[in-house]
Parts: structure tokens; C-alpha cells; sequence
């Protein structure tokens, strides 16, 4: 996606007669729907060349020969989704976008908002994508169109609108947990709580997964965290070095619980644990393990 | 082991098949899910009968994409089977003949296996493109209204399945992951 530069900066007026110029970029709410509705449909025919090259590596490292199998077959339906178009998996997801608003930007032509959804709307639609979103969770009747998304705003400094999406399948997502841990739980209550989410996962959540951790924070808060953890390259470690050897350690260990592609026993259980962290209460060390499964399908756009 | 077996099941090859044994599957089998079971499970409730007769059927918890033009079906992986156990032990009594999933059973599930000498297959989870090109034709059976989670009757050619749980209640997932485990 290009990047405006020029912002279409027009002066305004501050109240009371003190003015001043300042660069105000203008976004259409229709080139947000184009750009949302893209990113869906992308996001569900192929993956991010970080998580390509995990399967890749991953076929080649795992020594059981049924999970071999498993990950050829994964590789082969990756090459068949991405030429024809067909989605990678059926579960198509839940919308979830995470969505920095500049400052400096204004948003042209009704609600942010809806623009958002009508891109779910038009991408779930036009790319023959799955719609699995229900309008009540009891009542239970599926609103026919995928919406509404699950969006997450930040504002940020800057003339830019920077969106991430995700495209979230439920066989993992239900395998989430977050953790209310004491604080003389420590790291090694942390490092506990990881695996039991992994080893109670196990086959439901579609092994080889990517591990998203977030700890600290609040109760939400680390379970935002780790929802956007596993939108991060999956190639890339953390910048905290403690952290950085955590998701090493982490990974390790999970590779040596046997459940393997599939679940079907093996080598490689998951592709990569990201965490994210954050400061939290003297009285608390909330975490979350939100997992994903090997279709870990996230695009980013910044406007 | 590898074998190939024609679907609806018999009960022979059903009691012949062992956990661990990849198999590909030819005939017809039925799609049905969360909303599908409920569904069914409130008819039986109701003394009804159900839409269809699932003896020595095969149930595939799927729900598709929706096709393009020209092809029989979208993406059509497995979906979780654990979510069905509340309603599977009954429909395994009425003479069900095999499950398609993916994920752990329940243990009422797995005795109500071992008691009509079903099988529980697993495909793998998130290859629906490529499971879809063994799908040669789709159409909706019972409960359209409910869309994705509708019933529909497949034709499948050498669909290919994993035996996890047999017969005689062995299980894949608890023995092929202690055979690589290295739990410190």
C-alpha cells in the first residue's frame, strides 16, 4: 500500500481567533472499506512469507514420519489456496483489527467504524469467504455477512492509519486462556501456565501453532497483548533480551511435548511463541495465552 | 497401516480399523456441526424423526466456504469434534457409523465407540483447499436455514482420514505423543 505523503494538508482554525497551520491528512472512509476489504481476502488465500518459511523448515525438521506427512500436506494446501483462490482453511474468522489513528488524520465520509465493518462485509462476500459470526452468542443467528469485526483503536501521534488484520479461527482461539497469577508465581509460574494452555490444546488447536503471551497489564489487558502478539513476524524475536530468551526457551520446550502436526505426534508442535509485556500491579501478575493455529493469517496497511 | 474404505462404513471395517491407520475414504458422507446437532438432538427430544437415517452413515464435522463457480464446494476442513460430544454418544447408539473431526473426544464418546464398534478419524485441521479437491459433489440435505452449519450429503473420493480412536478405544493422540515426548 502506498504512503501519502503530501496529506492533502489544509490549515484550520483553533477557537478564539488563535490560529495556527497544522498538517491534517484526510482519509476517506471509502478507501478504508477498499483497503479492509483487500486484506481480508488476502490474508485468508496466503500466508506471510515468516510463517511460509516456518512450514518449510518445519517439513524438513520434524522427525515423526506421519507429521511429515501432515506438513507436506499443509504446504501442499497453501500452493493450491494461493493459485485458486480457495481459503486456506473453511474457518475463515472473526475479524479482528487492530487500528492505530493519527493524530493528525481525519477520517472523511461517516463513521470509521462502519467503513471498517463494510470492508469485513465486501471482503467476506467478493472472496467467497466463510461467514461465521453469530448476532447474539445465545441466541445464536448468524448475521449472514461476517460482521461485526472486533476492532481495537489506539491513538498515536503522527498523520497515519496503521491496520492490522487478523483473521481469527476459533478451534485455537477456544484453546485461549488467561492466567491470574501471584506475583511469587514469577517467571516460573509464567513459563507453567504456557505449557498447560499448549498441552491442553493439544490437537484442538491445529498444531504446528504460534503462541501468543501477554503478561501483565490487567485482566484485558494481557489478553489484548496476546492477541496482538501473534500478529508479530513470527521470525522476529522480542526486543526485551529476558523476554527474547523466554520465547526461546518456551519453544524448546513445547517442541519436546510430542504433540506434533496435527496432534498426531512429532517434533513440531508450535512455530514460534511471541510475548508481549507490560506493567501491571504490585498485587498481580495477570497473563494470557492466546493461541493460534499453523494458519496464522494477519496483513498489515498503514494509510 | 494404509487402507482404503468405501463409505457408507460397514461394521466389519469398522471393527477392522486401528488407531494410527491412514485411511482414504470413497462414497458419500453427510457434514454436520454444532447448530446441525442441536438441532437433531431437539427432534429426537421432540419424538421426531431425524432428516436422515445415520445408520452405517459417516458424520464429517465440516462447514464449507462457499464455493466459486465451477466447483462442487469451498474450503472444507474438519472442525473440532469435542464441541458434538454432548450429542454423539446418543447418535453412535442409533447406529452412526463413523466420525470425521478433529481434536480429543470425551470419554462418554470414546465408551459409546467401543460399544457400537465405531471409529473416530481425524482429517487435518486447516487443509480445506486441498480436502475440497476430494469432495465431488455437495448438496444441502436437511436444515438449509441454517447455511454454513447446514447438513449436506458429499460424495468423496480417497478422502483421506487418520484412525484415532478405534474400536477397541485405542488412542492416537495419547500414544503417538508419548512416543515423542521428551519432557524434562
Amino acid at each position: 500500500m502506498e504512503r501519502r505523503r503530501d496529506c492533502n494538508s489544509s490549515p484550520f482554525f483553533l477557537k478564539a481567533g488563535k490560529a495556527r497551520r497544522a498538517s491534517l491528512k484526510k482519509i476517506r472512509t471509502e478507501e478504508i472499506t477498499r483497503v479492509v476489504k483487500e486484506m481480508c481476502m488476502e490474508a485468508n488465500y496466503s500466508l506471510s512469507p515468516d510463517m511460509r518459511a516456518c512450514m518449510e523448515r518445519a517439513v524438513e525438521s520434524e522427525k515423526s514420519p506421519l507429521g511429515k506427512q501432515v506438513l507436506s500436506q499443509l504446504e501442499e494446501n497453501l500452493k493450491i489456496a494461493g493459485e485458486e483462490k480457495i481459503p486456506i482453511c473453511q474457518d475463515t474468522g472473526m475479524a479482528v483489527l487492530f487500528i492505530k489513528v493519527g493524530q493528525e488524520v481525519h477520517i472523511e465520509g461517516g463513521s470509521l467504524t462502519e467503513a471498517v465493518n463494510q470492508g469485513v462485509r465486501e471482503g467476506y462476500r467478493e472472496g467467497y469467504l466463510r461467514k461465521s459470526i453469530v448476532s447474539d452468542p445465545i441466541e445464536r443467528v448468524n448475521t449472514g455477512d461476517n460482521t461485526p469485526a472486533v476492532i481495537y483503536y489506539d491513538i498515536v501521534e503522527g498523520d497515519q492509519l496503521d491496520i492490522v488484520f487478523a483473521a481469527k479461527g476459533f478451534g485455537s482461539e477456544n484453546m485461549s486462556r488467561v492466567f491470574m497469577l501471584k506475583p511469587a508465581d514469577g517467571i516460573e509460574g509464567v513459563k507453567e501456565a504456557i505449557l498447560t494452555a499448549v498441552r491442553d490444546a493439544g490437537p484442538n488447536a491445529c498444531p504446528p501453532m504460534v503462541v501468543g503471551v501477554g503478561i501483565g497489564g490487567t485482566f484485558e489487558k494481557c489478553a489484548m497483548m496476546a492477541k496482538h502478539a501473534l500478529t508479530r513476524n513470527v521470525e522476529e524475536a522480542s526486543p526485551i533480551p529476558y523476554i527474547r530468551e523466554l520465547e526461546k526457551e518456551m519453544l524448546e520446550k513445547i517442541n519436546r511435548l510430542g504433540i506434533g502436526p496435527g496432534g498426531l505426534g512429532g517434533t513440531v508442535t508450535a512455530f514460534a511463541v511471541n510475548i508481549e509485556t507490560y506493567p501491571t500491579h504490585i498485587a498481580g501478575l495477570p497473563m494470557a495465552v492466546n493461541i493460534c493455529c499453523h494458519v496464522n493469517r494477519h496483513v498489515h496497511r498503514t494509510l | 497401516m494404509e487402507r482404503k474404505i468405501n463409505v457408507p462404513i460397514s461394521k466389519e471395517d469398522a471393527k477392522s480399523l486401528r488407531a494410527g491407520d491412514y485411511v482414504y475414504l470413497t462414497g458419500t458422507i453427510y457434514t454436520a456441526r454444532d447448530a446441525a446437532h442441536k438441532r437433531m438432538q431437539e427432534t429426537l427430544d421432540a419424538g421426531s424423526p431425524l432428516p436422515l437415517d445415520w445408520t452405517g452413515n459417516v458424520v464429517y464435522y465440516m462447514g464449507p466456504s462457499p464455493a466459486r463457480e465451477g466447483y462442487p464446494i469451498g474450503s472444507a476442513g474438519p472442525t473440532t469434534a469435542s464441541r458434538m460430544d454432548k450429542y454423539t454418544p446418543r447418535l453412535l447408539d442409533m447406529g452412526l457409523g463413523a466420525m470425521i473431526g478433529k481434536g480429543k473426544r470425551s470419554q462418554a464418546v470414546t465408551d459409546a465407540i467401543i460399544r457400537n464398534g465405531s471409529v473416530y478419524f481425524a482429517a487435518v485441521g486447516g487443509a480445506g483447499a486441498i480436502l475440497s479437491k476430494r469432495i465431488l459433489s455437495s448438496e444441502v440435505n436437511a436444515y438449509e436455514d441454517l447455511g454454513t452449519e447446514a447438513i449436506r450429503k458429499l460424495e468423496v473420493k480417497d478422502f483421506p482420514v487418520v484412525v484415532v480412536i478405534d474400536s477397541e478405544g485405542n488412542n492416537l493422540y495419547e500414544t503417538a505423543r508419548k512416543e515423542y515426548a521428551r519432557e524434562i
